[in-house]
């Protein structure tokens, strides 16, 4: 019983971060039809810019995260929409899936030349003290994660209900043609968009990052994962994505004890082709209805 | 076919004919590794470039058939044979896998498709009794027709070149079947084919098996050519790597994918100079072409081409005309 305990609240703290990920590949999705194959990537980035900060900008450990934040909406968000995105979505999605995968390739290489292919030790925000909770040992940190990353994920939810432009992002999601009819700057909310999915990248990096060592090809299995949380989730909704992250948090821990260490990664992948077969809009998703 | 298309197509025999004479091993390698690719990516063009589906398990599909024809000649049994079942399974499997994701919406192949090629993986890696696990498959035998040996480099590409254009020409043929119509009508048009009495569903599911059978070819011609296999050479990035060839090359151009697969396999080595950049630059390489036309390669040079032809245009028929 201690033991499951422990294996939830693991899994669950993984999965929080997961969902952030996942939140912001949605996002995304909605606001541009992009798939972004280098959302892993932009996951993995920002722990170098913290990394590099410290070590060769001699920073302090906030000041680097505030200025690992800064670039990640510069670089990740605004310059990922202007330069990739904005000229090849009228070219269908095909084009861009091919120069996400290859804006992935090319983040991961220039970590592995530039900054180094081993794994880096990143600093902990958060104390590393384990409690002990009815025979079940819980580390501060994971509560600690999954406090700030429900905390990303409601505010952004607060964000998008109840201010005016939250509710014009929805709307662009919904329906870019009527909503500019109705006065909404849809680039500008896209714009916000993207951004966002910087923000939530660099929050997730820097809260997995002390977990797993920040590697260059730590991107491969994130950006898998936050794929099959926001597909298993729903792909239309925000809920969904996080009810995925978490979902498949827990399962990968559980498996990792009970089933086999083995096949520990094929079931997410599995639960990915159930949830397809069965039910194709996710869990929490709603139905887009026909083409037609 | 006009006269210059039936020229090029000549020239092109030929260069395939010449290129590897007098080159060493390691070129011959290269070349065989190219037409081998182009096999494969031609097979996801049909998936991708006519069919309009996004598949990401073309690796995978090489992978089953290399395993396939890798524990059949192992075990004393042709290659003719073991190519056979090759083909076969990946069709199989193909319309297996293709089956239920085409029933739903249209980006959900490509999911699929990227969680089976990792399931393929792991199934590989793990299934140590018949895969040898993740240190491969080692010692795989050559075909051997008769008098005709291909255990030397230059038969063997000679031997790869006769299955290229075999398959080539299955392919050209296919392409101007009514099959192959049907195939463009999908993709330009879903909805149009549904109402014009084509079934789409098994005709999109059809492109993939056969698409996931090509792939199932180039496999058990990898596995003599390079007469190791491991479960690392058959992942998502092969698979991404192909569908890269295909796009960067032209997708729904029958040369697309095998300009494409010459430039994925050869740019590598024509970087070679630049040490661990190479990476970098490829990358940077795709995203330039990606960005300036997104149609890939051949699509740039027919823009380039139609930009020198005179514009024959009938000047009363111009809107707004002066007559």
């Amino acid at each position: 019983m201690a033991e499951l305990l422990q294996i939830l609240v693991s899994g669950l703290s993984a999965g929080a971060i997961y969902a952030l990920a996942a939140v912001g590949f949605t996002l995304l999705w909605q606001a541009s039809q992009t798939i972004n194959f280098a959302q892993g990537e932009f996951v993995m980035l920002p722990a170098f810019f913290v990394l590099a900060g410290m070590t060769i900008f001699g920073l302090p450990l906030w000041a680097a995260i505030l200025t690992a934040m800064v670039l990640s909406l510069l670089i990740l968000g605004a310059m990922f929409k202007k330069l990739i995105v904005e000229p090849m979505l009228p070219h269908g999605t095909l084009p861009l899936v091919i120069a996400t995968i290859a804006l992935g390739l090319l983040m991961k290489e220039s970590v592995k030349e530039f900054y180094s292919a081993q794994g880096q030790p990143f600093p902990t925000l958060f104390p590393q003290h384990v409690l002990d909770f009815f025979g079940a040992s819980i580390s501060v940190q994971d509560i600690c994660n999954l406090i700030v990353a429900f905390a990303a994920i409601i505010s952004l939810q607060l964000f998008l209900g109840r201010t005016r432009t939250g509710r014009a992002m929805q709307a662009t999601a919904q329906d870019p043609r009527v909503a500019e009819i109705l006065g909404v700057d849809v680039k500008r909310m896209v714009m916000y968009t993207f951004l966002i999915n910087g923000a939530l990248a660099a929050i997730a990096s820097i809260l997995i990052s002390p977990v797993y060592l920040a590697k260059f090809s730590n991107g491969e299995t994130l950006g898998m994962i936050a794929f099959i949380a926001a597909i298993v989730g729903g792909f239309n909704q925000i809920k969904g994505a996080l009810v995925g992250g978490l979902l498949i948090g827990v399962i990968d821990n559980v498996a990792a004890v009970y089933i086999s260490a083995e096949y520990r990664a094929a079931i997410p992948l599995i639960l990915l082709i159930v949830i397809i077969m069965v039910r194709p809009q996710g869990i929490m998703g709603t139905s887009e209805g026909r083409t037609v | 076919m006009t006269a210059l298309r039936i020229l090029f197509l000549f020239a092109f025999g030929i260069a395939l004919f010449i290129a590897p004479m007098g080159q060493g091993n390691y070129i011959i390698y290269v070349l065989c590794s190219w037409l081998i690719f182009s096999i494969s990516a031609m097979g996801l063009n049909l998936t991708l470039g006519y069919a309009g589906q996004i598949s990401l398990a073309q690796a995978a599909f090489m992978g089953i058939g290399a395993y396939i024809t890798a524990l059949l000649t192992m075990a004393g049994v042709h290659w003719i044979f073991a190519v056979f079942c090759s083909i076969s399974a990946s069709f199989v499997i193909g319309l297996a896998l293709g089956y239920p994701a085409l029933r739903v919406q249209h980006h959900f192949l490509a999911f699929v498709t990227l969680a089976f090629n990792t399931l393929v993986f792991l199934v590989l890696r793990n299934e140590d009794w018949l895969t040898g696990g993740s240190l491969g498959l080692v010692g795989i035998p050559r075909p051997e027709f008769g008098p005709f040996n291909t255990m030397m480099q230059l038969p063997f590409y000679y031997f790869v070149v006769v299955c290229f254009l075999i398959t080539a020409a299955a392919m050209a043929w296919m392409l101007h079947s009514p099959w192959g119509r049907a195939f463009k009508a999908l993709r330009e048009n879903p909805i149009r084919a549904n109402s014009l009495g084509l079934n789409t569903t098994r005709m999109t599911l059809l492109a993939f098996a056969i698409g996931s059978a090509m792939g199932g070819l180039a496999g058990a011609l990898q596995a003599p050519l390079v007469q190791f296999i491991e479960p690392g050479s058959f992942t998502l990035i092969l698979s991404l790597k192909i569908l890269l060839m295909v796009i960067v090359g032209g997708s729904g151009y029958f040369f697309g994918p095998i300009l494409g697969a010459g430039l994925v396999v050869l740019l590598p080595e024509m970087l070679r100079f630049t040490d661990g950049y190479y990476l970098i630059i490829y990358a940077l390489l795709v995203l330039v072409v990606m960005i300036f036309s997104p149609q890939g390669l051949i699509g740039l040079g027919q823009k380039l081409l139609a930009s020198f032809k005179p514009q024959e245009e009938r000047g009363d028929l111009k809107q707004g005309a002066q007559l």
